[in-house]
């Protein structure tokens, strides 16, 4: 069971949902992540589940609303601009805490855009994207083994803690074939009991449940707020996770997720050929971001430089880890364009000995 | 419950049989709808027939954001309120995780028919097997009456202060009829709850529809209920019951405009 | 006079004085109360004793105050009592 198989990230990231026990998916096609639609519209039917190509990406995810409402595992997969039309339900099922998971297969944008990959919707993942005080917990896998492996524990997050989990990928992490190998998961073994809140008809011995966001009383308002501030805590204290290259005798760290990650490593091959002692940290959560990590490498190297396919968007959460400690630059393509090993080089070479703060 | 102690009182009311009282689904608490607002009528309506059908172990309702989004405080059921427009969609992913349960939704008219208007068509046109009781009182009730797509031509709200003028804001949307030629839709009604007469009729589409949707039968059941909203028309009950008999019954005409075929 | 075979029970204090039932009262029996309920609504009342249990009062109002009971064979050999306390002064009442 457990052998290799060559997938494209997008279809390993959809065989694993299956395995995980999914049984709804709701979806609307959009390049780069079509092929992930495709794969659950051929098997999840055959393997007890329910498919939908919706509307649109605001009538996919309030299936997935309503569909989470019952208990049951469901996602949806979108790329940008379907990300976007569905951030007003998205505050929604962050607020009725549902267990859901989201995909967003990034490309470049604003606006339509392009279809190469990006990272330009780290802001609206991270920060919220939607109306109110919410957070999504974000994965941000690096290759198509953790697109795959990152999907179980995404399914397992949103049940423990009633929240929506996003995979943050990109289009180059979603087309790319690599091995993988799907590890023994049976979803039996991680089925948590949803009874007590989910909406599967009102049994003669209980009160009715009832999911909702509203509430106009503001001190209710308040304390759902406080409530969801509290668990955010929990996770940001429990899930941080983050994979460090060659950092223990490192004096300067290279900080990027998801695809720039892997470019990065190779940055650090190449400096440290040629005697800089650079190491790379790699955020495989997004929020909650490794923050105290961060903080204690400022304590220790000289200078950070975070590389994003954006125009410097996690370098914020950097800064405020780092806390004015180092400098901490920054190097970003955008518009679909892959940062190169050598240009992060010539980059660490112009900062490696520049002492004071940095902003670009 | 505290029974009138003037008028007529019937010193033997014990030894009578009663033939009509508050549904048992339906919870003991004050609505807080406008005084002779239609909702009320159809919300206790749709508890009678889950009560009567004895459903209420595998009913779930959804209501959107409208006046009555608080629908969940007075149906003794499982529950779910959705964003604006987005009811059927959420009822569609309720319905596909647990089949065998009976899933309706309970929207305005400017949920299903603007804001919402492609989850209305393709959640009909998929055929999804739920029933959707849409309430048409040609405005928009919660925001404080502004103009709703079933307004009707000259009618007065806050945004159409001299009138609904056609050139300037379309024509009164009869997506009820758009609807019904779709194949997924299966049972398709007008209907209405402003006398005891037309609360009967509603009562029995109502009953037919749940019944369908149980039977499993060929698609989507719709009935509007084609109601008032004293309130934001700026009449008593009375009138705003007048009002309908003689201005929006001529323009949504009352009765079935499709009807499941005969076996 | 249609014979009364029928009557109603109101929870007054959850009326909200919409009238529709007295509207829909075939018999003309109901009328609102000059007096407030709780919430500040004239209430109805049934102040004829001529219902006949047909349950169009209740069927249209909203509030679902409203209960309505009729005669059955059983107790129709009980003699018929009617009281009445605090009706409008221009309403009649006759007891047969
Ligand atoms: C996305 C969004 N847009 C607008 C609103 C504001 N809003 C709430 S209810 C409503 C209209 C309700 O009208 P209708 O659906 O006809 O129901 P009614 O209140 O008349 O029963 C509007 C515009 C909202 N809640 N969400
Ligand atoms: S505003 Fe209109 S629709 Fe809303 S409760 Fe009042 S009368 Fe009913
Ligand atoms: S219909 Fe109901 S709420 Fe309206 S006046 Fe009669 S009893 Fe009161």
């Amino acid at each position: 069971m457990n052998t290799k198989v060559l997938m494209k990230g997008n279809e390993a990231l959809a065989e694993a949902a299956i395995r995980a026990g999914l049984k709804g998916y709701f979806g609307y096609p959009i390049t780069p992540q079509s092929e992930l639609l495709e794969y659950i519209s051929r098997e999840l039917p055959k393997r007890g589940g329910s498919f939908i190509q919706a509307e649109s990406e605001i009538a996919a995810i309030n299936m997935v609303y309503g569909g989470a409402g019952t208990g049951e595992r469901v996602m949806t997969s979108t790329s940008s601009p379907g990300y976007s039309l569905m951030q007003e339900c998205i505050s929604y099922i962050a607020c009725a805490e549902l267990p859901c998971l989201l995909v967003n297969v990034v490309r470049g944008g604003p606006g339509l855009g392009t279809i190469q990959p990006s990272q330009g919707d780290y802001f609206q993942a991270v920060k919220g994207g939607g109306h109110g005080d919410y957070r999504v917990i974000v994965l941000a896998p690096n290759s198509v083994q953790e697109m795959a492996d990152f999907t179980y524990l995404g399914m397992d997050l949103a049940d423990q803690y009633r929240n929506p989990v996003l995979i943050l990928a990109d289009g180059a992490l979603g087309q790319m074939m690599e091995p993988v190998i799907f590890p023994d998961y049976n979803p039996e073994d991680h089925k948590v009991d949803h009874s007590a809140w989910a909406t599967r008809g009102k049994p003669n011995d209980r009160d009715h449940n009832v999911i909702t966001t509203l509430h106009l009383v503001s001190e209710k308002m308040e304390e759902v707020n406080l409530t969801l501030q509290e668990k955010y805590r929990t996770i940001v204290q429990n899930e941080v996770r983050y994979e460090t290259i060659e950092v223990d005798d490192a004096d300067f760290i290279i900080v990027a997720f998801g695809l720039t990650s892997r470019v990065a490593h190779k940055s650090v091959e190449l400096a440290r050929a040629e005697g800089l002692k650079v190491g790379l940290l790699r955020p495989q959560t997004l929020f909650p971001f490794p923050t105290n990590i961060l903080s204690e490498l400022a304590d220790r190297v000289r200078g950070m430089l975070v590389v994003e396919m954006n125009a410097g968007q996690m370098v914020e959460d950097v800064r405020l880890a780092v806390n004015g400690k180092i400098p901490v630059s920054f190097h970003g393509r955008m518009g679909g364009i892959i940062p190169q090993p050598e240009e992060i080089l010539d980059r660490i070479k112009l900062v490696y000995n520049v002492n004071e703060m940095e902003t670009a | 419950m505290s029974a009138a102690s003037e008028g007529i009182q019937c010193a033997y009311i014990e030894d009578l049989d009663e033939v009509w009282a508050r549904p048992s689904t339906l919870i003991e608490t004050t609505m807080h709808y406008c005084p002779g607002c239609g909702h009320s009528v159809v919300h206790r309506l749709i508890m009678e027939v889950i009560r009567e059908l004895n459903i209420q172990e595998i009913a779930i309702g959804v209501a959107p954001v409208g006046c009555a989004v608080f629908a969940y405080h007075y149906m003794d059921i499982d529950m779910q309120e959705a964003a604006h427009g987005r009811a059927t969609a959420v009822a569609t992913g309720i319905k596909r995780m647990l089949p065998d349960r009976m899933v309706f939704t309970y929207q305005g008219d400017g949920d299903l028919a603007a804001i919402g208007t492609a989850e209305t068509i393709h959640t009909i046109n998929r055929g999804e097997n739920i029933v959707m009781v849409f309430i048409n009182n040609g405005i928009y009730g919660m925001t404080g009456g502004q103009m709703a797509p079933t307004t009707l031509e000259g009618s007065i709200t806050s945004t159409t202060p001299s009138g609904r003028d056609l050139a300037m804001h379309g024509h009164p949307l009869k997506i009820t009829e758009m609807i019904a030629m779709l194949p997924g839709a299966y049972y398709v009604t007008r209907q209405a709850v402003n006398t005891a007469k037309a609360v009967r009729k509603t009562k029995r589409a109502l009953m037919n529809a749940f019944k369908y949707q149980m039977e499993g039968k060929g698609g989507t059941s719709f009935i509007e209920v084609v109601s008032n909203c004293p309130s934001g028309w700026k009449m008593t009950p009375i009138e705003s019951n007048q009002w309908l008999e003689n201005h929006i019954f001529k323009n949504f005409e009352l009765g079935d405009i499709k009807t499941p075929p005969k076996e | 006079m249609a014979k009364t075979r029928g009557h109603i029970s109101i929870d007054i204090d959850e009326c909200k004085g919409c009238e529709l039932c007295t509207v829909e009262c075939p018999q003309d029996g109901m009328a609102m109360s000059t007096e407030l309920n709780r919430k500040g609504y004239h209430y109805a009342l049934l102040v004829e004793d001529v219902c006949t249990g047909c349950t169009n009062c209740a069927l249209v109002c909203p509030e679902a105050v409203i209960t309505v009971y009729r005669e059955n064979k059983a107790n129709k050999t009980k003699e018929k009592v009617a009281v009445i306390t605090d009706v409008r002064d221009n309403i009649t009442v006759t007891v047969s």
